[in-house]
């Protein structure tokens, strides 16, 4: 035996290490994807017996009008989402600086990260008040009529989307102060020889040194976009009629909520996000694939 | 640097920057300078649609007093400490190891394995949602800390490993290989040698694992109900629906519940900040 492990502890080590995290890893994240695919082919009220239907439940998504909405919002929310790089990139150049107590409203300025989605929706919801809102009182007092956000169908989603911006905003903002750090100085005074200035300086010179943080930006927005839930759920409930529903929402409802216990379409629902997750995850895979690679 | 320097600057371009400096911040935090302001007024304030005027008194123990007394939100906050508090330490045991089995060890399936981790841990929730109710149901742990604990474990181990493994890559290998010539074992290598240089990564971890996961809301939801089980942002939405147009002891509640992750924020910083830019630079 202990002879055994002597001549094959390379072998097994790894595996030892491993053998905990695989097992909880597998059994809460990698099987329950193939079960919620399962799922999807059934009929089930998640007590009873289960009932195959094939394809049923997707052939019923492509005529559900309430699936379309969310989809469409789903697709709003990566488009605007992706605003909040630009607008991390803009605040943290703002904040690049060396006065006194910078330290400080850099803190400050990430703070937003740091609270909850719950708390931020809060936050959002008291300011869009329809009554006695921030936002409105504002809007009164430069003569302007009030504006009830989250109860008007073609405000609502924009109104969670701005709320969320807040926060990832202030993450990409993080990410590209640390890049700025690191940005070779010596390429900035070569710039600056070749009067290399502001806009060209940035775009030629600051942006691509700053590709890592960019790319890591671009992929925890696109995941934030997809898994927005908790904004919704707590501004809205996917409301007014349904108009702010995205897809992780519609799934929950469909599967949770006093709409019905429909594990089948639910479980539908959320195959369809996962595939287009799956899109930028194989594309991160492969960039990291070939990042390993190049080592 | 980029952009200048300030300090090169024309004086007025100096000046326009530091009176810039505070207005941004205002504006950028206005949100929750109201919530903040809404905190302290009294009942009768509200009512009488005095939002934004001069309070009329200041009312800030009493209505922190009233959270506490008036809801259970005391309990949900012990509850999130029982939900984060286990979390972060399991969530540690595992990735130290899967991290150091990843990053040391060359065979051929490690990288499988390791992007097994970093794929399942963009996957979106509601896929594993069904299932993952289901399991935790049939062990018996629906509505409980434990339950919901542990599906954060497993699902951070996921981030966590990409973090540790990336880090473990980049200790010096040299001190590994002295430790095998001198016939050192594999387990006292992981326990001697590398993790007490891992300080720094569990550090960065624990305290982003902890924000993480204080601040979860869906699987709260979908793992738990009621206020024996809670953490306390399922359980402020829920007091939301009892306080409703109690502005003030929504902003007090809101604040209380903020408070842990913001302290240690400002705590823990540099760990924070130095766990969540990870990859930003090369």
């Amino acid at each position: 035996m202990r002879a055994f492990w002597k001549a094959n502890q390379l072998k097994l080590a790894p595996w030892l290490f491993l053998a905990p995290g695989i097992f909880m890893f597998a059994l809460y994240v990698i099987l329950p994807v193939f079960q919620s695919l399962d799922i999807s082919f059934y009929a089930w009220d998640g007590l009873g017996e289960k009932e195959y239907v094939g394809l049923d439940n997707y052939v019923e998504l492509m005529d559900d009008e309430a699936f379309y909405t969310a989809l469409q919002n789903n697709i709003i929310w990566l488009v605007l989402y992706m605003l909040a790089v630009p607008a991390g990139l803009f605040v943290a150049l703002f904040l690049n600086q060396t006065v006194r107590g910078i330290r400080i409203y850099k803190s400050l300025f990430f703070f937003p990260f740091v609270i909850s989605q719950v708390v931020v929706g809060l936050v959002f919801s008291w300011f869009y008040d329809p009554t006695n809102g921030l936002m409105n009182v504002l809007l009164n007092a430069i003569g302007f009529d009030s504006i009830a956000v989250l109860a008007d169908e073609r405000f609502v989603t924009y109104g969670i989307i701005v709320a969320g911006l807040w926060p990832q905003t202030a993450y990409c903002m993080i990410l590209y102060l640390t890049g700025l750090n690191s940005v070779d100085p010596e390429q900035i005074e070569a710039g600056r020889l070749d009067n290399a200035k502001g806009w060209r300086m940035l775009w030629y010179i600051i942006l691509p040194q700053l590709r890592p943080a960019t790319f890591i930006a671009v992929v925890v927005t696109v995941i934030g976009a997809l898994r927005s839930f908790d904004l919704i759920s707590i501004m809205t409930s996917g409301g007014p009629w349904g108009s702010s529903r995205v897809l992780a929402y519609y799934m929950y409802e469909q599967a949770f909520s006093e709409y019905g216990f429909r594990m089948g379409y639910g479980a539908a629902i959320a195959v369809v996000l996962f595939l287009i997750m799956m899109v930028y995850i194989a594309g991160f895979l492969y960039k990291m694939y070939r990042d390993e690679k190049g080592h | 640097m980029f952009p200048t320097p300030i300090a090169k600057t024309a004086p007025s371009v100096q000046l326009i920057y530091k009176i810039a400096l505070p207005i941004a911040l205002i504006l950028w935090l206005l949100p929750l300078i109201a919530v903040a302001i809404t905190s302290i007024r009294s009942a009768g304030d509200i009512t009488a649609g005095n939002y934004w005027g001069w309070p009329t008194s200041f009312n800030m123990v009493e209505n922190y007093t009233a959270v506490f007394t008036d809801s259970p939100i005391g309990k949900y906050i012990l509850n999130s400490f029982k939900v984060t508090i286990p979390t972060v330490i399991g969530t540690l045991i595992l990735s130290c190891m899967t991290g150091f089995a990843l990053g040391i060890y060359k065979f051929k399936s490690n990288m499988l394995v390791f992007f097994m981790f970093v794929a399942g841990n963009f996957i979106p929730f509601q896929i594993l949602m069904v299932p993952v109710r289901d399991l935790t149901l049939s062990m018996g742990m629906y509505n409980t800390t434990t339950g919901l604990a542990l599906f954060h474990i497993a699902f951070q181990t996921g981030f966590c490993t990409l973090f540790m493994r990336n880090f473990i890559k980049n200790l010096p290998r040299e001190l590994i290989e002295v430790a095998r010539v001198e016939g050192v074992s594999e387990i006292k290598i992981f326990w001697y040698v590398v993790l007490p240089l891992m300080k720094p990564a569990i550090a960065a971890l624990s305290v982003l694992i902890f924000t993480f996961i204080w601040n979860d809301y869906f699987w709260a939801t979908v793992l738990t109900q009621g206020a024996d089980t809670q953490p306390v942002t399922a359980g402020l939405y829920s007091l939301n629906g009892q306080w409703v147009a109690k502005w003030h002891l929504v902003s007090a509640g809101s604040i209380v519940a903020a408070m842990p992750p913001v302290l240690m924020f400002f705590a823990m910083q540099k760990h924070f900040i130095a766990g969540l830019t990870l990859g930003a630079v090369k």
